[in-house]
């Protein structure tokens, strides 16, 4: 197979936030009337171009709103982009905020199923997976209890293992192992490790370096929504690394130099 | 880089950004496909709804009956309107009330709620709306169990055109739906919409003929009843159960008019605004 898994030709995601807040109809025409009715223009993502390919496991880095989360949304379909085009071959696991939708009334069983239906599966694929997904989680003797009474780590686990009991092309990561203790963390890894041998392309946020080393030959550093480094992972992270503890948050140099000095 | 484009292999799902076709098709289908989330969703509200209480689901059954023995208290002694048998009267219509006004205004709440998760991961927002629809059919049919104790309790008889239910329903529904598309969009732009809906709803309901009869509204406020599309759909839903007959053919082509047309703007205006949703609230 030679066309890409995940193609983005310079995707521009923008958010209008409204001047100020105008919430409520009344206000909406009290101030139409009066033409004073003005956005400001937020772009998360201002022409990103990329290309993955199936069975690559890349991950994305840089700080907090730089727009590694819009990306990720862009290519789960839960942002339509506002200009550029975005394809995804495949089907999708998005591993984005473990544990939506989770209802601390309802028993573990009743919760996987809803979250397997939130996720998009059938009803008989999740009777099929039911059985499965509880042994994973190794939540067997606390199915019939109401998930209220669960640790955060027998969430975790649960929501875990509804999400990646499956068998998607491409699985996206959003910081969702930063959860559960050593030995969770180790299954999860353990697993994404089973999705990369078994050919399925992962695309990965993280803020642990470490991991991002460890697990991909890949890294895409995103500054202010632009693609500023994209290459092997050992060089990207040493180059993020030393710009992050380089300078004051106020004195970083512009994202166009540091592109300049990549390759 | 090279523009290589994604070429559709065979079994492979492509999500192209810039080949979407029709909104309004790629909704329904996606709807279709997470048809199981609507039956989840309604699942999980009612279990909800009715964990660590005691009566537990016969809550649903009880509000429409006390709402009866009270509003027939009040209507038949103080009004003194001759209406037959004025329980049954009023519960036809207040069960057929009540799924309007609870699905339409869930439906309106839904974006703020649904937003949580839906910004988050792709879930066809359309199924708030629906699911919203199921819920309120659910306690529909949980209210018919009160409504045939009346009959049993006044000696009513049970018509044999009770069959027609599940079409004045199902005109019900899709009028409804429609509204509730309506109010689910212009929530996620004003955020007051349902405020100022419930409102409204409260003032259509006394324009309504639910608790008094049509044939005392006066001749100069009949235009007011005309121009009113409830009042079409209450009378079709009314008919079968209240008078034993079915409705007659125009009334059932302006029902079904009514809903059909308000239904097809409310998917229409929904799925063309479906892509701002994820930018708004």
């Amino acid at each position: 197979m030679n066309t890409p898994a995940i193609r983005l030709g310079d995707v521009c995601v923008r958010y209008r936030v409204p001047r100020e807040r105008i919430g409520s109809l009344k206000e909406y025409a009290i101030r139409w009337v009066k033409r004073r009715v003005t956005y400001d223009d937020f772009e998360a993502l201002r022409g990103v171009s990329l290309e993955i390919e199936p069975s690559e496991t890349v991950g994305l880095i840089g700080r907090n709103g730089a727009g590694k989360s819009t990306l990720l949304k862009v290519v789960a379909k839960v942002i339509p982009p506002t200009s550029g085009r975005v394809q995804v071959a495949g089907t999708i696991a998005p591993l984005l905020e473990l544990g939506l939708g989770l209802h601390g009334e309802l028993t573990g069983r009743e919760n996987v199923m809803l979250q397997g239906a939130l996720l998009g599966f059938s009803r008989r694929e999740m009777k099929q997976r039911l059985v499965r997904i509880i042994e994973w989680a190794e939540l067997q003797d606390f199915v019939d209890a109401p998930i209220r009474t669960y640790s955060t780590g027998m969430m975790a686990r649960l929501a875990f293992s509804v999400a990646t009991d499956v068998d998607p092309d491409i699985l996206l990561v959003d910081e969702a192992l930063s959860v559960g203790d050593e030995r969770f963390q180790q299954k999860c890894l353990d697993r994404m490790e089973a999705f990369r041998s078994a050919g399925k392309t992962v695309l990965f946020v993280s803020h642990a370096l470490a991991q991002i080393r460890e697990n991909c030959r890949r890294a895409i550093w995103i500054h202010e929504g632009r693609v500023v480094r994209d290459g092997d992972s050992a060089s990207v992270t040493a180059d993020y690394h030393e710009w992050s503890i380089a300078a004051e948050p106020a004195s970083l140099p512009p994202p166009e130099k540091i592109s300049a000095l990549s390759p | 880089m090279s523009a290589r484009a994604i070429t559709p292999t065979e079994g492979v799902r492509v999500y192209d950004s810039a080949r979407r076709g029709s909104r309004i098709l790629e909704e329904a289908r996606a709807l279709w496909k997470y048809r199981f989330l609507v039956s989840e969703l309604v699942i999980r509200d009612i279990k909800v709804r009715y964990k660590r209480s005691i009566l537990g689901v016969f809550w649903t059954m009880l509000a429409p009956l006390l709402n009866m023995i009270a509003l027939t208290l009040v209507f038949s002694a103080l009004l003194k309107q001759q209406i037959r048998n004025y329980p049954v009267y009023f519960m036809t219509g207040s069960i057929f009330w009540t799924f309007f006004s609870q699905t339409t205004s869930s439906a309106a709440s839904q974006t703020q709620d649904s937003n949580e998760i839906a910004k988050r991961i792709y879930i066809p927002r359309s199924v708030f709306v629906a699911s919203a629809i199921g819920v309120g059919l659910v306690n529909l049919v949980l209210s018919i169990v009160p409504l045939i104790l009346i009959l049993g309790a006044t000696g009513y008889p049970l018509y044999a055109t009770w069959w027609f239910l599940p079409i004045s329903v199902f005109i019900l529904m899709l009028f409804s739906a429609g509204v509730g598309f309506l109010l689910f969009t212009l929530a996620s732009r004003f955020t007051d919409i349902r405020e100022m809906y419930l409102v409204f709803i409260q003032t259509w309901f006394f324009l309504t003929p639910i608790v008094y009869h049509p044939s005392i509204v006066p001749a100069k406020f009949r235009l007011a009843l005309w121009l009113n599309p409830m009042f079409y759909l209450v009378q079709t839903f009314r008919r079968p159960i209240y008078d034993g007959v079915l409705p007659s053919p125009t009334l059932l082509a302006a029902s079904v008019a009514i809903a059909v047309l308000v239904f097809a703007t409310g998917w229409v205006y929904f799925s063309h605004r479906v892509d701002e949703f994820a930018f708004r609230t």
